[in-house]
């Protein structure tokens, strides 16, 4: 054995066995080489779409330690442990265990607080990568279905944060419980009952609730992402990876690109490990979410300056935007007024994106394959579009944060919210012409620079270069 | 003896740098050639053993059974391991693996297999001469099952009896008691200043259940004449569940200075609803599209609040339909 090892024959010896095993077994060597020289086009942009990928591992890894401590039971108890300021209030099982998780099992606050952060980078990276696809046209044909699986995804993601949230049964669970409840009773005719079904009686609900989110948050949500993200990477690797025009070898014909082994895997990889430091020294260092600082939630408990995780803050801000006004017809309300900022507003932003790829077909008449990459300032409509879309829902998440801009500095409240209230309509069509102007802008300067060389050339006698 | 024997074997298995006879010589490369970089070989190294000593400080942090500060240390240690090895797999993609540029062709699509595929279904079809009969038998059977599949969901909550919504655990002569169970005297009632109360002996965690009651000059209110005497002493009760999307109404505004700042307010903290409690909760600013329903008061002859009836409208968030009934007790 050592002398084996020493002359250096071990390595492939070890390997040639175990080619051998699974080729034999399941034929899978030609598939296996051709995966490990599979091109991935060299772009730093390329690597969000990993990081949300690698926070989702992290995110499952944690969750399941936590569900191994946290007991989703709304069940009254009191709180004798160690944490002074809890002790003797009235709680549920749920919360107390959470607080427990984090005081009383070691290694259990570092856990939950990772899982925390992971949650919020994972939701961040989505939307990066989403908008990374959107301004590069990436979505196009034969893209589009990969882009739905995304988008639904991202969809998920953002239902599933809540539900983790909203396990634990602090103050400001039970707050953003609360206004998801009345954001489903707000959807015309339905709502009420559509609530009833969910809660299973009126608000706080039966005691399933708790289990129902239960349920859904560490087994149906996470099983359907993984089974999209499945399709998502499948799909990717079966039409290959976009690229941008970056020689004269990247063309709408071939794909160039590093080879996942062995130049891709230890990036990747690497990724990875770097994706996991960053949420555990952020889990570790970082404090985030003390529920044990906000309490256990009752319906007629309440606190200013309560914000939800961040991606939900564009919600938040359609909610308070909202002028005072129910849809009445006499004494029968059809539209309640939550409808507008907390369901129809989502609705609108997602049947953009998801129309997109359509729209975008019928547009331009572009119907053929695209596998190569606009710049931003190639595609002047879309991008501008985009920009106008994606201000007008930052200015709404801005708005979301008003109250703190209150509480923190005591800018008047009305004022800004009326202030938001403009912009809302404003700031999209701004962004707008803006952005088509400077895309024109950047093409027109492009082409005089070319066009200056092209004479400098000449007039140094040179031959002009065909594009 | 025999130790030193295998200490010196394990040096020369590690430390040995003797270059492997190329085994795939007679065939032409796969992987592009490259230098090796015997400097970038020990950064590597280094970080991995960095990565293993923290993973090791990891360990001995959480033996600890009472240590301060043990979550940083904890996330510290196992985040600098983690950012050791993301160090050393950098090193190996820039310095120890070769960077090549491969090109491949853009997958495409298969026109003929496409057809072939349509034409083995449609082939496949030939022996059927009622299809459409058939195929509505399919998706008379299809149909039913899927819905025989989902009615059990109903089993969920009242899907059509949308009644509890109205239901309030309040009615003439309960009494009012504060989050202990202690009876609310008038008496006791301080001008501007916010209470919360609840039913006595109902449950607190109803949207029906919670209160806010706050005193004013009864030359203050200007309730609607029907209301006249809802306000014993000046004494006003309102639902404290926000008419917006449910949060607790938690906060009071009161003008210390009332000739330039506005007037007193009950304000939800969720999304700043805010309404006049002087003018039967009124909305004066934020979201929420009706006042809050106000509870009708009376005081006993032991100086008790108690209520004199069910609230104004029914409680909370509103639904479709929520303003055609009044609220009523639990049956
Ligand atoms: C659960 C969240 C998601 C994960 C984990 C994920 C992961 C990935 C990964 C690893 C890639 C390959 C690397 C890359 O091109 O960036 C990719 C590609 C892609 N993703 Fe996602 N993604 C997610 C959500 C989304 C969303 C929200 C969209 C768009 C709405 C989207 C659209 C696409 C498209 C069109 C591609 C192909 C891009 C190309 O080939 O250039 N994905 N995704
Ligand atoms: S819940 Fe009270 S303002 Fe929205």
């Amino acid at each position: 054995m050592v002398r084996r090892a020493v002359e250096g024959t071990e390595e492939p010896v070890v390997i040639r066995g175990l080619v051998r095993f699974l080729d034999e077994r399941s034929g899978t060597a030609p598939f296996l080489k051709k995966a490990l020289r599979y091109a991935f086009p060299d772009n730093w942009s390329f690597l969000l779409g990993e990081v949300a990928l690698y926070a989702f591992v992290i995110l499952v890894g944690t969750g399941i330690y936590l569900t191994l401590f946290f007991e989703p039971s709304t069940a009254s108890t009191y709180y004798t442990g160690h944490y002074l300021p809890l002790r003797g209030h009235e709680m549920s099982v749920a919360y107390r265990s959470a607080v427990d998780l984090s005081f009383k099992v070691r290694a259990g606050l570092l856990m939950r607080q990772t899982h925390h952060w992971a949650a919020d980078v994972f939701v961040a990276s989505i939307v990066l990568h989403m908008l990374r696809i959107f301004f590069t046209g990436a979505f196009r044909k034969p893209r589009d279905l990969t882009y739905y699986l995304g988008l639904t995804m991202l969809i998920l993601a953002l239902l599933e944060g809540y539900l983790g949230y909203s396990l634990v049964d602090d103050l400001l669970s039970g707050m953003g419980l609360a206004i998801g409840y009345s954001v489903l009773m707000s959807i015309p005719v339905v709502g009420g009952n559509l609530a009833l079904l969910l809660w299973g009686a009126p608000f706080p609900g039966k005691p399933d609730f708790e289990s129902r989110m239960y349920v859904a948050h560490v087994f149906l949500f996470p099983i359907l992402i993984a089974t999209l993200l499945g399709l998502h990477l499948f799909l990717v690797a079966a039409r290959h990876h976009t690229q941008f025009r970056e020689s004269r070898r990247t063309t709408e014909k071939k794909v160039v690109g590093v080879p996942t082994f062995p130049g891709q895997a230890p990036r990747s990889l690497g990724l990875f490990f770097a994706v996991a430091a960053v949420l555990f020294l952020l889990g570790g260092l970082v404090q985030i979410n003390p529920i044990w600082l906000w309490g256990p939630y009752h319906v007629a408990a309440g606190t200013n300056g309560a914000q939800p995780d961040w991606y939900l803050g564009w919600l938040i801000g359609a909610l308070r935007l909202v002028p005072n006004f129910d849809v009445t017809i006499g004494h029968y309300t059809l539209v309640p007024n939550p409808f507008w900022g907390g369901a129809l507003f989502p609705l609108l932003v997602f049947l953009f994106l998801y129309l997109s790829p359509w729209l975008e077909r019928r547009l331009t008449g572009e119907y053929g394959f695209r596998n190569m990459l606009d710049r931003p300032r190639d595609a002047p409509w879309r991008t501008a579009l985009g920009v106008a879309l994606f201000t007008w829902v930052f200015i709404i998440f801005l708005a979301g944060a008003s109250d703190r801009v209150f509480v923190s500095f005591g800018v008047s409240y009305e004022a800004q919210i009326w202030a938001y209230r403009v912009l809302v309509f404003v700031a999209p069509v701004v962004a707008l012409l803006v952005t088509r102007k400077l895309c024109f802008a950047l093409q027109q300067s492009e082409r005089l620079g070319r066009i200056r060389k092209q004479a400098e050339a000449e007039a140094r006698g040179e031959l002009p270069q065909p594009e | 003896m025999k130790m030193r024997r295998w200490a010196i074997a394990l040096g020369v298995l590690l430390l040995g740098r003797k270059k492997r006879q190329p085994r795939f010589a007679d065939r032409p490369r796969i992987v592009a050639p490259g230098a090796p970089d015997p400097r970038a070989e020990w950064v590597a190294l280094l970080l991995l053993l960095c990565a293993a000593a923290a993973a090791v400080g990891f360990i001995v942090v959480y033996s600890f059974n009472h240590l301060a500060h043990q979550t940083q240390y904890l996330g510290l240690a196992l985040g600098l391991a983690f950012a050791f090895v993301a160090a050393a797999l950098i090193v190996v993609a820039k310095r120890l693996v070769v960077t090549e540029e491969l090109e491949e062709d853009y997958p495409l699509s298969h026109p003929t297999t496409q057809e072939e595929v349509e034409q083995l279904v449609e082939e496949s079809g030939d022996r059927l001469t009622r299809k459409r009969l058939l195929l509505t038998g399919a998706g008379a059977a299809a149909g039913a099952i899927g819905a025989a599949l989902v009615v059990p969901a109903l089993s969920l909550g009242p899907l059509l009896d949308t009644g509890g919504f109205y239901e309030t655990p309040w009615r003439r002569g309960v009494r009012l008691v504060d989050e202990h169970g202690k009876p609310l005297l008038l008496d006791e009632i301080v001008r501007e200043t916010f209470y919360t109360a609840y039913p006595q002996g109902a449950d607190k965690e109803l949207l029906g259940s919670p209160l806010v009651v706050v005193r004013f000059e009864p030359a203050q209110l200007h309730l609607p004449t029907q209301r006249r005497d809802w306000a014993p002493g000046g004494v006003v009760a309102y639902s404290k569940i926000c008419t917006h999307a449910g949060c607790a109404v938690a906060l009071f505004r009161k003008p210390t200075f009332p000739v330039v700042e506005p007037g007193p307010a009950l304000i939800c903290p969720c999304h700043y609803s805010t309404f006049d409690p002087t003018r039967a909760a009124k909305v004066i600013f934020g979201p929420a599209g009706r006042p809050l329903p106000q509870l009708p008061l009376a005081v006993d002859s032991g100086g008790v609040l108690r209520a004199a009836g069910n609230f104004s409208g029914p409680v909370g968030p509103a639904w479709s339909g929520v303003r055609s009934k009044a609220p009523r007790n639990p049956s």
